[in-house]
């Protein structure tokens, strides 16, 4: 089937899918904590935080993320997919590092490099998993 | 009487651990099901490139909203995010990102197998762990 193996076009959208979603959870942090505490007496200051400049900038980021996340769902699984967004852990880490000459710990590296063998892991392996279907099903005697 | 206090565990920021812990089971279990009724969702459909080619944008976009799992999906996907925000709102992210995210990554593993019927195999799993070890050890 065409879908074991990606096309160009689909590890991008496989990339957006990872840096779209740390950039929009970090954009969220930010803004979440220039907020007072929400309690859960009153849900509804919740709805109220979208309209802060951070979080709306994170809801913005998050919607590219799940536009992106959607296609990629429609051609391969749940689970090839998943291992992918973690990715962009790694991207946020290194950008920290190279760009933000922030100190990156041992443990971090050790992070980097065991989701970087996972996602090269899972990579390896067939996009979607094979249906029995009318059309490939084996015709029994 | 003595009274040992135990400090609080790091990245809680003072909330007990066990409602610290109740809210990241919170984030992960409306996410595991938002995500995999989208992935059922999206798999019903069919590949939304190919729907784009055959019917342009506006065919692609009418094809996801006239599918109803996908607003179940997208009803706990919202759930899973106003979860996060409140988690947000008394954990630390370094807490609560890794956490979430490494919790999501196993309790998806086992719905996509069980309820999507996924191909999970041992290279699958290997990968879902070591992504999970590798984002615990990123917030350290």
């Amino acid at each position: 089937m065409s879908h074991a193996k990606l096309k160009w076009n689909q590890y991008a959208i496989l990339a957006l899918v990872g840096i779209c979603a740390p950039l929009g959870d970090s954009f969220l942090a930010r803004g979440m904590k220039q907020l007072p505490s929400i309690s859960l007496d009153h849900p509804l200051a919740l709805v109220a935080a979208v309209f802060h400049p951070w979080i709306a900038a994170g809801i913005l980021m998050l919607i590219c993320f799940f536009a992106c996340y959607l296609t990629a769902l429609s051609w391969a699984d749940l689970t090839y997919v998943l291992p992918t967004t973690a990715f962009g852990y790694v991207i946020i880490a290194l950008l920290g590092k190279f760009w933000l000459h922030e100190e990156i710990s041992p443990y971090r590296w050790a992070g980097i490099i065991l989701i970087t063998i996972g996602v090269g892991f899972v990579s390896q392996g067939p996009s979607l998993t094979e249906k029995e279907t009318p059309e490939n099903a084996e015709v029994q005697p | 009487m003595m009274c040992v206090m135990m400090p609080p565990p790091l990245g809680t920021g003072g909330v007990n651990p066990w409602l610290a812990a109740a809210m990241i089971a919170g984030v992960a279990i409306t996410s595991t099901i938002g995500e995999v009724c989208t992935a059922a969702a999206m798999k019903s459909i069919g590949d939304l490139d190919e729907i784009r080619a055959r019917s342009g944008l506006k065919g692609a976009i009418v094809a996801v909203l006239t599918c109803p799992m996908f607003f179940i999906g997208v009803g706990f996907l919202a759930l899973a995010f106003f979860a996060l925000l409140l988690a947000l709102n008394h954990l630390s992210l370094s807490l609560t990102g890794p956490a979430s995210a490494s919790l999501t990554l196993v309790t998806n593993a086992i719905a996509a197998k069980i309820f999507l019927k996924e191909n999970v195999d041992r290279r699958r799993w290997t990968a879902a762990i070591l992504v999970c070890f590798g984002v615990y050890l990123l917030a350290h």
